[in-house]
């Protein structure tokens, strides 16, 4: 145990003293998006614990308690800090919980579609010819229809093929399929570009002559090289596959009411844009923009980074 | 095209049943059911998909089930609303994007030019519906300078319906085009500053320098020009995007184009018209990409293709 | 491209026009030059757009309010939904089922052609037409015949008392138009051809269609011939259908529009705040009540050998767990007005013993819960639409956190009508909210025929839950063939009152109606039927 972590704090300092770690405390923009997001995942991940309110949990809903303001205004109540939305339900528990159900939905979408990205991506490059050609004219039907009405279409498809009773539960799910299914494309495309490259490379012919087996070849070999751009597509993906999610949630194919996204909590509050009730809407659209703003500065850093050519 | 469709429709089947809208309080089981057989959703789905199929190669995409109008001139009648709303997001993105992406790249490191930096990601962090809604509380409620729904008034030019030829039709072009263009503007100045930083460490510029022209010179007769061509490519890519974006701009402005249509069609499990819709955007989309792959391939024999394609999917 | 790209406009003027001398002068221009001078210009912000202009295609409230506008039947609603004469001056029944008309003489169509009985005939004939989507509409009809150029006959099939009322909402259509323009049937939309009648409206209406933009603009301007004395001041009707209601209320409160007949419950403390806007609020006539699956079996339950809502004291543990003031309060922003009855006070049918509530109960409830059997609760699928009734999203969670605190275990299930509807009709629910308006009947028999009765022939439509009642079936069916008020009322309030007492449906509320105007709209009539009158609507 202690040997692996010296082994980890090893490697943590030898990042930190890396080209990419001096490039990181240079960039203000970089390590304040990396704070907000390290804080804001926290929190969302730890809403059951630090939240004042479970707003799943009918039972502890109660509607008289609606539409508070938040607690510097007139009519605020403890423990509502920034006031309650029209069903009695604490609108930080909201948030933090909706913040929660957008990143899980973010991150497993990102990681789905690069699943498939790069395992299509690595198949195509490899093995060229027929399979190639059959995977990339895939590339070419999904790419041919846009990925707004792509992720529509898919999850209104899901959503009713799923018995009812599993429609609910899975919700999260249809959505992270609609995304994923569409945004494979670009990491298929990126990688079997960089694969057909390497492929030529020697080593890789080494490997084949030692009668290697192509599986391993991709995993070991091919694969470490092409993550690179694979990782700086992701950590930009995952910023469009949140805000995705806020309009397909928004539009109302996304989320229900009862596990509301941030999307959801958006387009519930607009309802009330002209009521007064502005933090039903001002919060969730701040919190989102914030996430999505943290991960684009992060994504763009990391991307100069390692773009050896912009130093 | 064929896999769309088949795709198109087999979504369709599983949207929801039309009939129940259709039909009011009244209406009894035995009319319910002589409607559902007059619309054909009885039939078995393999003979509703070859119909379906025959038909719109035909151009005829059948009747809507909410309007009961043509499919097909409900798409060709808002059309021109999507078209120009598009054409004005795409202009404006590029006429405030590459003068962003200009400067950003000349002035790099600069004060100014940081905050445009970061404004630019500002902009695609922001959901296009929530600014469309502040724009409305902002341009329309509060200060009543601009309309907060429609086209405006219109003309009837041959089969195109314009909004250009009127005040209130400019005027209502306005926050739609904005609320489109964000998103486009980031991308193309972005899209500007990383050619030009590219281009001025190429050998060319830097012989240019030697030549001892002007920076004014080298940076936009040489530099701006050779990096112009990726740019159009893109925005070119990016029309069949920002016309399948519309619906989330046209829901909030209520603008008469065809992703209304859609979205109106969806809640309305209008089968006929969504089928249509998206057959129409594929094939916008389909044909966008072939002429700009065709282009480029004539234009720049390297194809740079992974550039290209990559940036016309960020979204 | 079969239609010069969807020119409406021009092509119904053009058809007005080649119409004759009189056309002429009805037909767009001429109209609004010069009535421009004396009246004014509504523009009316809708929620949604209507379907078609032609009153057969579509048995959907909203459009036949709106082409009200336009058409007109042989009876009419005051604003007082009362019955008067419109295009019939006078009526009587020459035997139980024979009903003779009288038409109103100097009527004319918006073409200049009179108003005569066989333009009538040809109307009926097209409206129960077997491809015609308001065939229900008429259930009663059988056959009519001319008597002469003003007088006609309508036979129905027995004894029915609510011909008269069917009436309101089957507009008269011109028959030289009609065969004129090939539009002598409904439009199909299962053949996909689209009917003349769409897009071009020739009726005697107060208002004339001058132009039509689906989902941006339709214009009607004043009738200068109309036969009725009008009681309006409007030369122009702009139609602008705004689906989305933040835009709406913003279109308000800037003035783009005038009117709207659908004003957001929770933004009208902010449209009566403003010195521009009004409000006008009152209750419609449909009643939201919670219905029950009643058959052997739940659908989505952790109890999977019994149904326990087919026991009398679970549905009076729900409903007592309700506490309908806090619903009425804050969901319903203290608008509703809650009801122990399942049809409004102005339906024929209802009685004052109809109107108490069981009272909110909680520990009541628990008991209730734990006698029958399930002191743990149990959980089942409770169905609402995110679209359908006044704020349903709201008060649906609302109930299901009651509920939850009662220790029942609500699964909520929330959609859009397009995919709830489907699975209501299959049966595929526990609970669901439910609004009944026993339009355009205005009569408990709507209601009691197609809701309450057990399925079987064309009864019990939306009998979803299998709530019928042997007893209940037997006095629906004896109202329904008993043509003296002073009997048939009775045989209706008795199986209201049948209903009530077994407690097959939790009543709640009737759902609030809120038009929003600005002050140019000096007033205007809104009857609980929540249609909008413009021909009794004056501008300033």
């Amino acid at each position: 145990m202690p040997a692996e972590r010296t082994a980890f704090g090893g490697r943590l300092a030898r990042a930190f003293d890396s080209d990419t770690g001096w490039s990181f405390r240079r960039s203000p923009a970089a390590w304040i998006s990396a704070l907000v997001i390290v804080v804001l995942f926290a929190s969302a991940f730890a809403a059951p614990l630090i939240a004042p309110q479970n707003p799943y949990d009918l039972r502890q809903v109660f509607i008289d308690k609606a539409e508070l303001p938040p607690l510097w205004l007139k009519d605020g109540e403890m423990p509502f800090v920034i006031g309650t939305d029209p069903q009695g339900r604490d609108v930080l528990s909201t948030i933090l919980y909706g913040t929660r159900v957008s990143l899980v939905i973010g991150l497993l979408s990102v990681l789905l579609s690069m699943g498939i990205g790069v395992s299509i991506g690595l198949l195509a490059g490899y093995h060229g010819g027929r399979i190639d050609n059959l995977l990339m004219r895939l590339a070419d039907t999904v790419l041919s229809i846009p990925t707004l009405l792509m992720a529509i279409l898919v999850s209104a498809l899901f959503r009713e093929m799923l018995p009812p009773a599993f429609r609910e539960p899975f919700a999260a799910g249809v959505i992270v399929l609609s995304i994923s299914l569409t945004n494979w494309v670009q990491y298929a495309r990126t990688v079997r570009a960089l694969t057909m490259v390497e492929r030529k490379k020697e080593y890789v012919l080494a490997a084949r002559i030692i009668k290697v087996s192509p599986t391993r070849i991709m995993r070991r070999h091919i694969l470490p090289n092409t993550m690179t751009p694979v990782l700086v597509a992701a950590t930009l993906n995952l910023g469009l596959a949140i805000l995705s999610e806020a309009t397909l949630s928004f539009l109302g194919v996304g989320m229900p009411i009862t596990q509301p996204s941030l999307g959801t909590l958006i387009r519930i509050g607009n309802q009330y844009l002209f009521s007064g009730s502005w933090w039903l809407v001002v919060f969730p659209a701040a919190q989102l923009g914030l996430i999505v703003l943290s991960v684009n500065l992060l994504g763009d850093w990391l991307r100069d980074a390692l773009n050896p050519k912009l130093r | 095209m064929l896999t769309v469709a088949l795709l198109a429709f087999v979504i369709f089947r599983f949207v929801g049943d039309p009939v129940e809208l259709m039909l009011n309080e009244q209406a009894s089981q035995a009319q319910r059911d002589e409607l559902r057989e007059r619309l054909g959703l009885n039939r078995n789905i393999a003979w509703q998909f070859v119909t379906f199929v025959g038909n719109a190669l035909r151009g005829d995409f059948g009747i809507s089930y909410r309007n009961q109008q043509e499919v097909f001139t409900l798409i060709a009648e808002r059309f021109p609303a999507t078209f120009e709303l598009v054409m004005v997001a795409t202009l404006l993105s590029l006429a405030v994007g590459i003068p962003l992406g200009v400067y950003t790249a000349i002035r790099r490191g600069s004060l100014l030019a940081k905050a445009l930096e970061f404004v630019s990601v500002l902009g695609v962090s922001l959901p296009s519906f929530a600014l469309g809604i502040l724009f409305i509380l902002l341009f329309s409620v509060t200060l009543q300078w601009l309309p907060a729904f429609g086209r405006g008034e219109i003309v009837q030019v041959g089969g195109w319906s314009t909004g250009f030829l009127t005040p209130s039709g400019r005027l209502a072009l306005i926050l739609p085009g904005i609320t489109l263009s964000l998103f486009q503007i980031t991308l193309v100045m972005r899209l500007v500053r990383a050619e030009m930083l590219e281009t001025m460490r190429t050998d060319f510029i830097r012989f240019a320098r030697a030549r001892g022209l002007s920076d004014k010179a080298v940076h936009f007769r040489y530099a701006l020009r050779n990096c112009l061509m990726p740019v159009v490519t893109v925005t070119g890519l990016q029309i069949g995007n920002l016309i399948a974006f519309a619906l989330v701009t046209e829901t909030v402005f209520q603008w008469p184009g065809m992703g209304l249509l859609f979205v109106q069609a969806v809640t309305f499990v209008d089968i006929p018209v969504m089928a249509a819709y998206l057959m129409v955007v594929s094939f916008i989309f389909v044909a966008l990409n072939t002429v700009v792959d065709l282009l480029y391939a004539y234009v720049d024999p390297r194809l740079r293709e992974d550039a290209v394609t990559g940036a016309a999917n960020a979204r | 491209m079969k239609v010069p790209a969807a020119n409406v406009e021009k092509a119904a003027r053009t058809n007005w026009l080649a119409m004759g001398a009189a056309a002429l002068m009805l037909s767009g221009f001429g109209v609004t030059t010069a009535m421009a001078q004396q009246g004014k210009t509504v523009k009316w912000g809708a929620a949604r757009e209507i379907a078609s202009l032609d009153p057969y295609s579509f048995g959907e409230t909203f459009t036949l309010s709106v082409l009200n506008h336009v058409y007109e039947g042989l009876v009419r609603y005051t604003g007082e939904l009362k019955i008067e004469p419109a295009l019939a001056e006078s009526w009587e029944t020459v035997s139980p089922t024979v009903w003779r008309f009288k038409l109103r003489p100097g009527v004319k169509f918006h073409n200049g052609n009179p108003l005569t009985a066989d333009d009538v005939l040809a109307s009926l004939a097209r409206v129960t037409h077997e491809t015609s989507p308001l065939k229900g509409n008429l259930p009663a009809y059988k056959s009519s015949r001319k008597i002469d150029d003003l007088t006609l006959e309508i036979e129905v099939n027995g004894p029915y008392p609510l011909l008269l009322n069917d009436l309101t909402n089957i507009y008269i259509l011109d028959k030289e138009w009609m065969e004129a323009n090939n539009a002598s049937l409904p439009t199909d939309s299962g053949k996909g051809i689209k009917g003349f009648a769409t897009d071009n409206a020739n009726g005697t209406g107060p208002f004339v269609v001058e132009s039509r933009r689906t989902d941006s603009r339709t214009v009607f301007v004043a009738n200068p011939s109309w036969w009725d004395k009008p009681r309006h001041n409007i030369a122009r009707i702009e139609f602008l259908p705004i689906t989305s209601a933040a835009t709406r209320v913003a279109a308000l409160l800037s003035g783009e529009i005038d009117f709207t007949n659908v004003a957001p419950l929770q933004d009208l403390q902010r449209l009566s705040a403003s010195p521009e806007v009004k409000v006008l609020q009152t209750n419609e006539l449909r009643t939201v009540i919670f219905a029950m699956n009643l058959k052997d079996k739940l659908f989505e339950s952790d109890v999977t050998d019994k149904n326990p809502l087919k026991d009398i004291r679970v549905r009076e543990a729900l409903y007592r767990a309700i506490d309908v003031d806090s619903v009425q309060r804050r969901a319903m922003r203290g608008l509703s007005r809650s009801t122990g009855a399942i049809v409004a006070p102005a339906i024929p049918g209802y009685t004052a013993a109809q109107e108490p509530r069981l009272p909110f109960d909680l520990d009541g409830a628990k008991k209730l819960l734990a006698d029958a059997g399930y002191p743990n609760g149990f959980s089942f699928n409770f169905n609402c639409q995110s679209d359908g009734l006044v704020n349903e999203e709201e008060f649906c969670q609302a109930v299901a956190a009651m509920w939850a605190r009662a220790g029942l275990r609500p699964n909520l299930s929330l959609g859009p009508r397009s995919t709830q509807t489907p699975k209501r009709v299959k049966g595929e629910f526990d609970v669901i909210s439910f609004g009944w308006a026993n339009e355009p009947m205005i009569d408990a028999y709507s209601i009691l025929v197609q809701v309450l009765r057990s399925r079987s022939g064309s009864g019990g439509v939306f009998n979803w839950g299998n709530w019928g009642r042997p007893d209940i079936d037997a006095l629906i069916d004896k109202a329904g063939v008993e043509l003296d008020n002073a009997k048939r009322i009775p045989l209706m309030s008795e199986a209201l009152m049948i209903a009530k007492r077994e407690h097959l449906f939790i009543p709640m509320h009737n759902q609030p109606m809120a038009w929003a105007m600005r002050s140019t709209v000096a007033n205007t009539v809104q009857a609980s039927d929540n249609k909008p009158r413009f021909w009794l609507t004056q501008m300033r």
